[in-house]
């Protein structure tokens, strides 16, 4: 069967463990590799793996785009860098999926809101963070049975699994994380913490979700949203698991959360990165899915014309 | 032992982390009133620096570490508009606080910042220290739970914050775990390594009861500033007692320009009556300092114990098993949870 040409921009850990990832996809075929660096590891293994690779960049990948029928492209390279890639693939008619906290197109956590934004034909959608894709579908499964006024995430995440860029920049992280637990989460204020803890052996990923609904929350209806939702992630994310709660304690809501990774390409522990690349690869499968029956089709987006 | 002539004239900056450290113990609710009141009787001891903050520092207030009775805009406003002599500091934890709130802290007249990140996570600081020296505060890098990692690798963590712009480095006992030669060993590992204008800090907890012992320990190895609270208001089993470090600064021939029975007189008539009780290393505290557990876990843990009977000593030993550190308080319930089905006093 046909399966929808993609390409990854960012040949490292995220980069590579999506291709993973992508390669067991039946409606998704990664066919590009792209790096900036001709020694990179990561370009060598894809190059093994079947791909064709660049090391220059995305404009080493755009005049093989409509040739060899790239229609999906993952950015996994960084915020700076994320609105040329975009600029450049979409311009070509290639829908971007953003796994950079650039967050230039609209959010996606795809058990929250992946159907609505889908609807919506856009051409780039961003990934939020680890710690949004984790903890976003708990802030909905609970605002969704009743008006949350606040909504408190705390990710731990080992020091392992945290590359140079969040942590030089984790500023970002929460901000980008607090936005999306308010425009997706449906509450009507968010704050994000992170802590990153150097254990050996590493830990595995834990999320904290706090919320406080408006009037008295409803046990059962709650824990009712929570556990169908946490079946939800698991669709695509299977070591996502509720540790304890909800707990309810006056109009706070609890509940903790532990992710561990698939350990396709990266460590178990690592849950973080692995949610990222699961969410990105699900988002892409649906559209792939849209593309292949005919209902989505993709239009190129003109400079200018955004 | 500490010679004499190691110490004989040294010059020791205080600083009081009554009102931010003794948020913790205060469950952040100090009043404005209660900070001005004690903030100017330290100012007029002579204590040079004074941290006010909610417990976990800038954007502490949370579910998470718990809100605080006012905001951290209110407390250093109020405090800053007192002081004679006294520099206003905060603390500002990456990933807790942003670089907007440490803003914020500078534009209401807070004046030194303690920037602080688990002792092997230094590199999360660059952008926050960089602010910091940008914004003309005295810029202090703050290695919390220092008894974590080795020597080696805790100076290079200093090092990193030094280069970031750091101009003191500190070892921050934060479970009240060292003891007197580990301080001498980070400290004077710390004095070969670094520029000899940076300064070191000490920052110690009274668990074990070594507060000031480990506070003499770092001046002698080479720390010029040393981190107490007046009464030992602080978590667990709260900080060095200051004024207890004063005496015995005095007795050594230290210099800290403090005015010691001034400094009593504030532990006394306005500390102590603010305390629901004064700090003391009871089990629960001598467990923190005894099996090397972030203090501030002492309030969730006794809360923890209220309410799924799970005794806060046995809750803080598996925290410290599990190697939870700074900020994960939210791991305390989740523990507690988890224990007490297993030991079957909540339906799994």
């Amino acid at each position: 069967m046909y399966r929808v040409k993609c390409a990854i921009i960012g040949p490292g850990n995220i980069g590579t463990d999506l291709l993973y990832k992508l390669l067991r996809s039946e409606v998704l075929e990664p066919v590009w590799m792209v790096g900036v660096d001709p020694t990179s590891e990561g370009l060598a293994r894809a190059k093994e793996l079947g791909l064709k690779t660049t090391s220059e960049g995305v404009d080493g990948l755009v005049p093989h785009v409509v040739a060899d029928g790239v229609q999906i492209a993952f950015d996994a390279t960084s915020a700076y860098v994320h609105a040329e890639n975009n600029r450049k693939l979409n311009e070509l008619g290639v829908m971007m999926i953003d796994l950079t906290p650039a967050a230039i197109g609209p959010f996606c956590v795809p058990s929250v809101n992946l159907a609505e934004l889908s609807a919506e034909k856009v051409m780039n959608v961003n990934m939020v963070t680890c710690a949004g894709q984790a903890t976003i579908p708990m802030v909905r499964a609970v605002s969704r049975v009743q008006p949350v006024d606040y909504a408190e995430i705390v990710a731990t995440i080992a020091s392992k699994s945290i590359g140079p860029g969040t942590r030089k920049n984790v500023d970002e992280f929460t901000r980008t994380t607090s936005d999306a637990i308010v425009r997706i989460g449906g509450v009507k204020k968010g704050k994000a913490m992170s802590v990153v803890n150097p254990a050996e052996p590493p830990l595995i990923m834990r999320d904290t979700v706090y919320c406080e609904t408006a009037e008295t929350p409803d046990r059962e209806a709650i824990t009712r949203s929570v556990h169908s939702m946490i079946a939800d992630v698991q669709g695509y994310v299977p070591g996502y698991r509720l540790k304890n709660g909800p707990i309810f304690d006056g109009n706070k809501v609890t509940i903790f959360l532990e992710v561990e990774g698939l350990g396709d390409f990266l460590p178990k522990y690592a849950g973080n990165l692995d949610i990222m690349t699961a969410a990105a690869a699900r988002t892409a499968e649906m559209l792939a899915r849209e593309i292949l029956d005919g209902s989505l089709k993709l239009m190129p987006i003109l400079e200018g014309a955004v | 032992m500490i010679a004499a002539s190691q110490i004989q004239g040294r010059k020791v900056k205080m600083h009081d982390m009554c009102l931010r450290d003794g948020m913790h113990s205060m469950r952040h609710q100090i009043t404005l009133d209660q900070m001005i009141d004690i903030a100017t009787g330290l100012d007029e001891a002579g204590v040079p620096l004074i941290q006010v903050t909610h417990g976990d520092g800038l954007g502490g207030s949370s579910l998470q570490f718990g809100r605080s009775l006012h905001s951290d805009r209110e407390y250093i406003t109020a405090v800053v508009s007192r002081m004679k002599r006294a520099v206003v500091s905060v603390l500002h934890v990456p990933g807790i606080g942003t670089l907007d709130e440490l803003r914020m802290a500078a534009d209401c007249g807070a004046g030194c910042v303690h920037v602080a990140s688990h002792c092997t996570e230094a590199d999360m600081t660059e952008q926050h220290i960089g602010l910091g020296r940008k914004l003309g505060m005295d810029t202090v890098g703050f290695l919390i739970m220092a008894h974590m990692t080795p020597v080696e690798n805790f100076v290079a963590q200093g090092l990193l914050m030094e280069s970031y712009g750091a101009t003191t480095i500190y070892c921050v006992d934060s479970a009240g775990y060292m003891l007197p030669e580990e301080v001498t060993d980070r400290v004077s590992a710390l004095r070969a390594a670094l520029h000899p204008e940076t300064e070191i800090g000490f920052h110690g907890h009274h668990n074990l009861g070594m507060g000031v012992a480990n506070s003499i320990a770092a001046v002698a190895a080479g720390a010029s500033r040393i981190d107490g609270s007046a009464a030992g208001l602080g978590a667990g089993a709260g900080n060095t007692p200051l004024e207890l470090f004063a005496a015995v600064s005095e007795r050594m021939g230290i210099e800290t320009g403090v005015d010691t029975f001034k400094l009593m007189d504030v532990a006394e008539d306005r500390v102590l009556p603010m305390m629901p009780k004064p700090p003391r290393a009871d089990r629960d505290s001598l467990t923190l300092g005894y099996a090397g557990v972030y203090s501030t876990f002492l309030y969730a843990a006794k809360d923890a114990q209220r309410k799924y009977g799970i005794p806060a000593r046995d809750l803080l030993v598996e925290l410290a098993r599990k190697k939870m550190i700074g900020g994960q308080e939210d791991m305390i319930e989740d523990t507690a949870l988890t224990m007490a089905k297993e030991r079957g006093l909540i339906p799994a």
